[in-house]
């Protein structure tokens, strides 16, 4: 292997154990709201709202969507890592895929803490 | 030292392309990354619109529905419904997979015809849902 030193160690691992880690919270995450979503047929807006209003609720909220943005992060810098060759399109890809993850990540709590 | 009888071995080669097909665990491997890509394009913008308009207001909660009525947005929320459920799946599958759980070739044939089949349910689940 090419001695790689200068960022420091895990080449990888780190990035692997996270899209890992991520995608179980959010399959649990995802279970949560699946009954919500079976018990509650016909969803009124009260109710959605209700449910909403739980801290617990926005917090378990944030909590998936920070982990969509993380493991989004590996998987689509692993696709541009496979197709796009040329360093310059790539690392611009990259960066216009940070910038949209960091502004979904604002975007989300802003709608989570709406007053 | 390299065995002769392995190095003259006559091996297949098989050049007609039209003879080598990709293998099921192949086919679930390229859809858990499409999939994957158009959630990335598609349902996280999607989805933070939708959660953004059903919190706002009562208006913007019934402007939503309403929306969802018109059936070419169903059939958007239908494919992503597949494409969520596919990788979710799939997901699972590679999990376990990582955990050593099915990685022989039997198993795994089958587990990735299950993820196929199973996807494809919860789909037509959501089509029953939606129209």
């Amino acid at each position: 292997m090419v001695n790689r030193v200068i960022v420091g160690a895990h080449y990888g691992l780190r990035d692997w154990l996270m899209q890992r880690v991520t995608a179980v919270v959010m399959l649990l995450v995802t279970l949560v709201f699946a009954a919500f979503f079976l018990t509650h047929a016909s969803l009124q807006f009260e109710d959605w709202q209700g449910f909403f209003s739980y801290q617990a609720v926005r917090v378990l909220s944030l909590l998936f969507f920070l982990s969509l943005f993380l493991h989004a992060w590996v998987g689509v810098r692993d696709i541009l890592m496979d197709y796009i060759q040329p360093v310059g399109v790539r690392l611009t890809l990259q960066v216009a895929v940070i910038v949209a993850l960091v502004s979904y990540a604002l975007w989300t709590v802003s709608i989570l803490w709406r007053v | 030292m390299a065995n002769p009888s392995i190095s003259s071995k006559k091996r297949p080669k098989h050049l007609e392309l039209w003879k080598i097909r990709l293998p099921v665990p192949g086919i679930v491997s390229i859809l858990h990354r499409v999939s994957g890509a158009v959630m990335f394009l598609v349902l996280i913008p999607v989805l933070l619109a939708a959660l953004d308009g059903s919190l706002a207001s009562q208006e913007s909660f019934e402007d939503l529905r309403f929306q969802l009525s018109g059936p070419l947005v169903k059939l958007v929320v239908l494919g992503l419904s597949w494409a969520f459920a596919h990788h979710a799946l799939a997901g699972v599958r590679y999990l376990l997979l990582d955990l050593h759980i099915g990685i022989d070739l039997a198993t795994t044939r089958l587990w990735s015809k299950a993820v196929l089949v199973v996807s494809g349910l919860l789909t037509l689940l959501v089509a029953v849902a939606l129209w």
